[in-house]
């Protein structure tokens, strides 16, 4: 017996007499030569005390580091209510929301994710979440090749390198041909833009505030891919939507991006959540579940999957995208995080990593080990040149507990300081740099 | 019945959280950039949101109330040990991009649990890149692309898929930029292995396999298929969702598959959270285990390290995938152990068996013979009332309902899959509403059109929905 196993010998025994046969071998006569006759070579059993030793264990071979990187995952506060709610089984061990009528808590959550979406980024309508940022832009430049019937992709280089590697694969496989847009003075080159365009590309992809942290400013590039056709897609980091401007301030026809930094843990990664927005024009073209308002017999109100004929279930190899499963739970841990932040609480957070930033810029200039790089404005990460050895710096500073600046390529280091990094933590962090 | 949006609850000045002081001072925003628009978001207190959210919660099923039998879904009961366990801030705080030196715990911790899941598949290494079931086909088609392509084989483009596959099976060999050819089933719902035979060309990258299939048959000519796809150039892809059929019962690579995927989240456990976070985990064997994406976790000299394996297809997620999940699924195998995972298999398999002949009496069974972890019914034998009148009459009984209208192969679809963690009290409660709905069907149809009539809403209006679209809180101002 086991404790997920409830069958005794008697129930086990009832049930083969009224499937008619003496042994549950011969519900397994088919399999033949391929049934196992020996047990796995696995562990055995561990009760629950002894799987928190070995859990123990592990973890204690892992080091939490004071983070002054982001790069696509970054800290956010924690409070406490999304971890009691997000545990609620009702929303933890439901499957997608298939029977309307028993999940109108999911449906409606994610009928708020997708307003707030579309509230952050200015579109018109977004999709139930993503796998993550990186994969929604690619599912993004799979949108703008099926509305344009166009075969070529232009990515700006300063796209985050790890976004770049996902999109780079799905391409790839697609049989999509991708040119890199340069960068100048650490944003898009707009002058190599108009150079690259042409009446084959599908879509320009930029991200914003972009992998050196800077703020692209996108006022001239709706017009300018206007004569070939050519849809924009942004990618912008959903924090910094509170203060600056949106996607849909510049004319961005699908809107992408991680929503990681509003109250999800870093996890070594994931789970984290991706959006993808659009305007009305394209969206039949959206991928994933879309929850929509309606009625029910007697009129409440209610909500439902809805504009199914895009997705595969119905469609199969004529979907719009094969997703099936998203982040739901983290659509869900998302909303409860913008829900109780408000507001005003998203702005003032917004500001702090801004000024954490700024400040962490200056105070590291002051040690004189960096160089600035350029004088463009900047959200929650920014780029200095070091006047060292970046690898002796990083290595120093792990050994101090520090995950220092992200060295994206020659002296030059990405950091990153959160709305939760304290002045404390900053002026020890860079008097440690200046001691290196 | 509470019915409010976030959006509608908020009062302008009202507050969720208390924020530290800061002593950093205010730098000055740069002006061009800064939005002009005024965000509708809501002001909520603390409260405000703890109410909404577990009102809202009051409104779904989960695993924790009852029997979930959603069939290919496998809704097994959700450990709560393995949650506890995922929540280690040693784990939950660690960055993705942190020095492996660092992070030896959460490596060794994806090494082993590739060790066990190579184990229990047969095969030779694990990525856990892939998010989601229809993530990890995605991913595996791409190996197999790239398979081809370094072998020069390029004009094979055609990947062959049984019409009773998953849906996304289909959508996934699109995406990856290859051509589907759809095989026929015999009337028994396994493959035609004489249309394979018909359909076998040089053209051909490789073929999609549920086993058992979507019709909860074992496919009993495996090894033959495998043979003719392997001969005529091509490679098999395991479709591992309805894997929990076989846990610790056989090996996939036995049958001869090259690639698979296996969801995390049905066979090993992992709750399903409303339609994610999943994990499609994607496992190979010798001829694709160095196209698998990157990164992959190898013990080098005594240290967990991440590599990049020569062949690789590239990446398919932003860092390590939905990394937190695999903790929970490295716990779910480890309490099981070698002394009860085979019971997992046989009791899926038995519980269905089971459902079918308590119920072939009412419900008409479209295959013959054994079936393995679910059954599907062609609706009611009597034919007085649809599978979806059936299954909306279900709710009311308290139960959540079968998978309904899939598998494409028969027109009354109801997908049962009553997986191993169910009881057989659980499981004869739900048979006797089925056997009530039935006699229900005979004598008060109506009951069942009419049905549900004791959830939070009743039967919904998709059609108004689609056609004057409400997507987002602005839509209903």
């Amino acid at each position: 017996m086991h404790k997920y196993l409830p069958h005794t010998a008697s129930d086990i025994k009832a049930m083969l007499d009224k499937i008619g046969i003496k042994t549950i071998d011969e519900l397994f006569v088919a399999l033949g030569d391929i049934k196992l006759t020996k047990p796995l070579d696995i562990p055995s059993q561990m009760s629950e005390n002894e799987l928190r030793d070995h859990f123990e264990m592990l973890a204690s071979k892992n080091k939490n580091l004071l983070s002054f990187c982001g790069l696509g995952s970054y800290e956010s506060y924690d409070f406490s209510i999304i971890d009691a709610l997000t545990s609620r089984q009702e929303f933890l061990t439901s499957y997608t929301p298939y029977q309307p009528e028993v999940s109108q808590g999911t449906l409606q959550y994610i009928f708020e994710f997708q307003s707030y979406v579309c509230e952050l980024t200015g579109m018109d309508i977004a999709n139930a979440s993503m796998y993550d940022g990186a994969s929604s832009t690619a599912e993004a430049i799979f949108m703008a090749v099926a509305a344009t019937r166009k075969n070529k992709v232009l990515l700006s280089k300063t796209i985050n390198p790890y976004v770049l590697e996902v999109v780079e694969t799905y391409c790839k496989y697609r049989d999509l041909d991708i040119e890199y847009v340069l960068e100048k003075d650490f944003s898009f080159d707009l002058e190599d833009l108009k150079k690259k365009l042409n009446n084959d590309v599908a879509c320009f992809v930029a991200q914003t505030p972009n992998v050196y942290g800077i703020l692209e400013d996108y006022s001239k590039v709706k017009e300018t891919l206007e004569e070939t056709g050519t849809l924009f897609i942004i990618n912008q980091e959903p924090s910094s939507l509170a203060l600056f401007k949106a996607p849909s301030e510049y004319n961005a026809d699908i809107a992408c991006g991680d929503m990681q930094s509003l109250g999800l843990k870093r996890n070594f990664g994931g789970p984290s959540v991706g959006y993808l927005a659009t305007i009305s024009k394209y969206q039949r073209r959206l991928p994933g579940r879309i929850v929509g308002k309606t009625v029910d017999v007697e009129g409440k109100r209610g909500y439902v999957l809805t504009l199914q004929a895009r997705e595969q279930h119905i469609r199969r190899e004529k979907a719009t995208s094969n997703i099936c499963s998203n982040q739901s739970l983290m659509a869900l841990t998302v909303s409860i995080y913008l829900s109780l932040v408000g507001k005003q609480g998203l702005i003032e957070l917004s500001k702090r990593a801004y000024n954490n930033a700024h400040y962490l810029e200056e105070e590291l200039l002051k040690t004189k080990k960096f160089k600035k790089t350029t004088d463009k404005p900047f959200y929650q990460e920014f780029v200095l040149e070091y006047l060292g050895d970046p690898k002796v710096l990083e290595t120093k500073l792990l050994a101090l507990g520090y995950l220092s600046g992200y060295n994206i390529k020659d002296n030059l280091i990405i950091f990153y300081a959160s709305e939760v990094r304290t002045k404390a933590e900053i002026d020890e962090f860079v008097k440690k740099v200046g001691e290196v | 019945m509470y019915d409010k949006l976030i959006f509608e609850r908020s009062k302008e000045g009202r507050v969720g959280i208390t924020l530290p002081k800061t002593e950093v001072k205010d730098y000055p925003l740069p002006k061009e950039h800064l939005t002009k628009r005024d965000l509708l978001l809501p002001e909520v207190s603390e409260v405000d949101v703890i109410r909404h959210y577990t009102n809202l919660s009051l409104k779904n099923y989960g695993v924790d109330r009852g029997i979930y039998p959603l069939g290919s879904c496998t809704m097994k009961y959700n450990p709560k040990i393995n949650e506890e366990l995922s929540k280690n801030p040693k784990f939950n705080n660690l960055h993705p991009l942190q020095p492996d030196v660092t992070s030896q715990g959460a490596l060794e911790l994806e090494y082993n649990l590739e060790k066990l899941l190579n184990e229990i598949l047969g095969l030779k290494a694990f990525s856990f890149a892939p998010c989601a079931g229809a993530h990890g086909e995605l991913t595996g088609l791409m190996m197999i692309k790239a398979y081809h392509e370094k072998n020069k084989d390029y004009k094979r483009k055609k990947i062959l898929i049984p019409d009773s596959a998953h849906g996304t099976n289909p959508a996934s060999v699109a995406i990856a930029g290859f051509e589907v050819v759809n095989l026929r089933s015999t009337e028994e719902g396994t493959v035609d292995v004489e249309h394979l035979k018909e359909v076998l060309d040089d053209e051909v990258a490789g073929m999609m396999l549920t086993n058992p299939n979507t019709a909860g048959l074992y496919e009993k000519d495996i090894c033959i298929i495998t043979k003719l796809v392997h001969d005529a150039g091509g490679l098999m892809y395991y479709d591992g969702a309805n894997f929990n059929a076989l846990l610790g019962l056989a090996k996939p690579s036995a049958m001869g598959f090259d690639v698979i995927h296996l969801n995390l989240h049905k066979t090993f456990s992992t709750p399903h959270g409303g339609g994610g976070p999943g994990v499609g985990a994607v496992g190979a064997g010798e001829k694709l285990k160095t196209f698998l994406p990157n990164k992959h976790v190898r013990l080098e000299n005594g240290l967990y390290v991440r590599r990049k394996e020569k062949d690789s297809i590239g990446n398919v997620s932003y860092f390590q995938g939905n990394y937190n999940v695999i903790l929970k699924a490295y716990a779910y195998i480890l309490s099981m152990g070698k002394e009860n995972i085979r019971n997992v298999g046989e009791f899926a398999v038995l519980n269905a068996n089971y459902v079918k002949a308590a119920l072939e009496e009412y419900y008409e069974v479209p295959v013959k013979g054994a079936i393995m972890h679910e059954v599907v019914f062609n609706g009611l034998k009597s034919k007085k009332a649809s599978t979806l009148d059936v299954a909306k009459r279900l709710l009311d009984y308290g139960f959540h309902p079968s998978t309904i209208y899939f598998p494409l192969l028969f027109s009354q679809s109801m997908m049962v899959e009553p997986v191993e963690t169910e009881s057989k009290e659980t499981i004869d409660e739900f048979i006797d509403a089925l056997i009530k709905i039935a006699h229900e069907a005979e004598k008060t149809p109506e009951l069942l059109h009419d049905a549900p009539h004791t959830t939070p809403v009743r039967r919904l209006d998709e059609v108004l929905a689609a056609r004057e679209l409400k997507v987002k809180y602005r839509d209903l101002l």
